[in-house]
């Protein structure tokens, strides 16, 4: 395998101070191809989708880690392999320095307490049936965390309030909420068995900016408050500005570049990363006069039959014949600075 | 210069079970031949649905225009008869859809689309047709043309799709585009291939494009002139310049404080607007943003602000608009 491990030699960067320096979580090598089959009966293999195709990072203690890039470049993919929703085809994760494939069932219990997720779109990740405080009791009932009734509402009432909603809102249903809201709740119920890391997949897209600001200030307060560690997923380039502190870009299944937040969007070196950045429009017309509105040309092509050697070969401007067959590795270019391209 | 198309407060309503909502309650702005004027705004502030007024398009049951004119190259277009609206649909002024697939037939080949919006609005032959449709593909960027337009909606990506409505926009070449979050879907890079090629096509054929967005970088980019709605009302028009170097409403200033940006260092504070929209059949006769406005007084609550001119073009409906520059207080 050609990848090389980002995690272990990036000490030199600088980020701030409530981040530990211990890892929590280590990816090492990962894939996930999905088989694609044909016939009834007897069903065959006939393509596979590399969804993610070796990719490798780790995310420190109280660290927040972005993972951005269009669609279908993988992101959610790599959370769901955390999560241990898909069996990953190759590669190992390691929470708190353990294999997290070797855990025996009450050992994996314990640490779906840990793990917990933010998904986007909080229309459909909320039980309709539930009054928010079943929904925001159940990861408790589930794991027998409180048994107790009244200790339990207790403890859903100080969830909704520290979420910034009315503990009356136990008694209501998500659909008598908002968007914004019941994001509120997702992220409730998320935080009711006390978790070290949440994967946050794509937690402020479906929301109107105003209202995104009110969750991004949430997510923020929470971490600082709880000391909690985010995988913070996102294809929106400046609220993961905004948020993290490492970021890692994408594309078609592998990490192209790696870096600290600012170093990583004031000085972009991989080709697709610059073009990424170019496309995001500022909120600001002076400033948008005066940049250069080039395009990069061409679509994502499908991650089926991805392109031999650098896979962003066909759209790259700087590319030259030896990135038809060579794979490019991740290279700590800069202290703490990653990027897989042969020709920077 | 004459004025392309101008709005008189224009009403639209919706007749539900819940209520009457005001979704478009009072709007008025105007448009130049060759402009492209942007109108940003939360979901539900009544952008689609003032859109959707201009060419008739609100469903009806439950909506109805109630009120005000719409005046196109000095035709009322509520005035029109049925017959009369359909020729400007598409031919005078075309509309680009958040989502191609539901304009699109999927049916029917994408050559086929193209050239029956042809014979039927420009009445060529289909020959005449099949060659415009070629020529129109490669406007857009679409190469292998000949291929392709025998080919159906789902063979294509939505981005390419996007490219082929702007193909038809431009068919039956319209003095005015009105595009409804015509990248919402899309890739940032995809979005950024698809506004460039709106910009120039339009910039070089002359057409106006309206476009509407919640994305206030797009609105930044691309347009010449802003209009900012909330709750079914214009709260603030002016220039790109003016909306967003001095905004003068609470709502502009609000969202301005609270849009994360690509140009801004890791951690820097965001402001949000504290509360949520209306519900637009409950509004009362104040200010709709008064909850969530910082600067509301007395009067706020009594009477709707009207929209009024603060200097050089810029207009705000704001009952402060002229104390919004003191130091807003500190965020909690
Ligand atoms: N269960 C699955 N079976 C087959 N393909 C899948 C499956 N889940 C995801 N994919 C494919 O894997 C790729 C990556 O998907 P995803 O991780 O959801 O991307 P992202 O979250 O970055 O948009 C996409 O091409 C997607 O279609
Ligand atoms: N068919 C309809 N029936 C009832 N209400 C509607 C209908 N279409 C739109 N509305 C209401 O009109 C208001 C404005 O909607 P719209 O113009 O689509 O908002 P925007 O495009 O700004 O997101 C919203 O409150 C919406 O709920
Ligand atoms: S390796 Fe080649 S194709 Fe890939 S990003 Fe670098 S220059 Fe471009
Ligand atoms: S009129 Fe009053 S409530 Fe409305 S925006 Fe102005 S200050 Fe705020
Ligand atoms: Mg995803
Ligand atoms: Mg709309």
């Amino acid at each position: 395998m050609s990848v090389v491990s980002a995690p272990e030699r990036t000490e030199a960067v600088t980020v701030s101070s409530v981040v530990g320096n211990e890892p929590i979580l280590e990816v090492k090598g990962l894939k996930m191809y999905f088989p694609i089959s044909e016939g009834v009966v007897f069903t065959r293999k006939v393509a596979e989708v590399k969804a993610v195709d070796g990719i490798s990072f780790h995310i420190r203690k109280g660290e927040t880690f972005g993972l951005v890039g269009e669609s279908g470049c993988g992101k959610t993919t790599t959370g769901r392999c955390i999560l241990q929703l898909e069996q990953a085809t190759e590669g190992q994760i390691f929470f708190d320095g353990v294999n997290i494939a070797e855990l025996d069932r009450r050992e994996l219990s314990a640490l779906r307490q840990k793990i917990q997720v933010i998904f986007q779109d909080p229309y459909s990740s909320l039980n309709p049936r539930m009054k928010i405080g079943e929904i925001i009791g159940e990861p408790m009932r589930v794991h027998g965390i409180e048994p107790d009734a009244d200790k339990r509402h207790a403890r859903v009432a100080e969830l909704l309030s520290i979420c910034g909603l009315d503990p009356k809102f136990a008694d209501r249903y998500p659909h008598e909420m908002s968007g914004g809201q019941r994001q509120r709740v997702g992220i409730g119920r998320a935080l009711a068995l006390n978790p070290e890391f949440i994967i946050c997949d794509e937690p402020v897209s479906a929301l109107d900016v105003s209202i995104q600001a009110q969750v991004i200030n949430l997510l923020e307060d929470l971490r600082d408050e709880f000391g909690l560690t985010y995988l913070f997923i996102a294809h929106d380039l400046s609220v993961v500005r905004h948020l993290c502190h490492r970021v890692a870009v994408m594309y078609l299944g592998k990490i192209v570049e790696l870096a600290e937040c600012d170093e990583l969007y004031d000085n972009p070196i991989h080709p697709y990363t610059q073009a990424l950045l170019a496309a995001v429009p500022v909120p600001d017309p002076e400033i948008e006069s005066k940049r250069e509105h080039k395009v990069m040309k061409g679509e994502v092509p499908s991650p089926i039959n991805p392109p031999s050697g650098c896979v962003f070969h066909p759209r790259c401007p700087l590319a030259v014949e030896g990135c038809r067959s060579v794979v490019p590795e991740l290279r700590e270019i800069k202290p703490g600075h990653w990027v897989a391209c042969t020709e920077v | 210069m004459a004025k392309l198309l101008e709005l008189e407060d224009l009403r639209t309503q919706f007749f539900t079970t819940a209520g009457t909502v005001k979704a478009v309650d009072g709007v008025s702005y105007d448009i130049e031949a060759g402009e492209t004027v942007g109108i940003v705004g939360e979901s539900g502030c009544g952008k689609s649905v003032s859109a959707l007024s201009i060419l008739r398009l609100v469903p009806d049951p439950p909506g109805k225009i109630v009120g005000g004119k719409i005046l196109f190259m000095g035709r009322n277009l509520l005035e029109l008869s049925d017959v009369e609206i359909r020729k400007v649909r598409g031919h005078e002024i075309a509309m680009v859809f958040q989502e191609p697939m539901t304009s699109l037939n999927p049916v029917l080949t994408i050559g086929r689309q193209i050239t029956e919006t042809l014979e039927q609005h420009m009445g060529i032959d289909r020959q005449e047709a099949d060659a415009r449709a070629v020529e129109l593909l490669g406007m857009v960027g679409i190469s292998d043309a000949e291929r392709r337009l025998k080919q159906y909606p789902h063979h294509f990506s939505g981005g390419m799709r996007q490219r082929v409505m702007i193909a038809m926009a431009l068919s039956c070449e319209p003095k005015l585009i009105i595009a409804d979050e015509p990248t919402t879907a899309l890739d940032v890079t995809i979005q950024a291939q698809i506004l460039e090629l709106m910009k120039d096509l339009t910039r070089r054929l002359g057409v106006a494009l309206i476009i509407i967005t919640h994305n206030l970088g797009v609105v930044a980019r691309y347009a010449d002139k802003v209009n900012v709605m909330y709750a079914g009302k214009i709260v603030e028009k002016g220039s790109a310049r003016q909306i967003y170097h001095n905004p003068s409403h609470p709502y502009t200033i609000g969202l301005l404080a609270s849009v994360p940006r690509l140009d801004h260092k890791r951690g820097t504070k965001l402001v949000p607007i504290e509360g949520q929209p209306p519900d637009l059949t409950l509004l009362d006769q104040g200010c709709a943003f008064r909850p969530r406005c910082r600067f509301a007084e007395d009067i706020c609550t009594r009477e709707i602000p009207p929209l009024e001119e603060v200097g050089g073009g810029q207009y705000s409906a704001c009952w402060q608009k002229d104390k919004l520059s003191q130091p807003a207080p500190a965020a909690s």
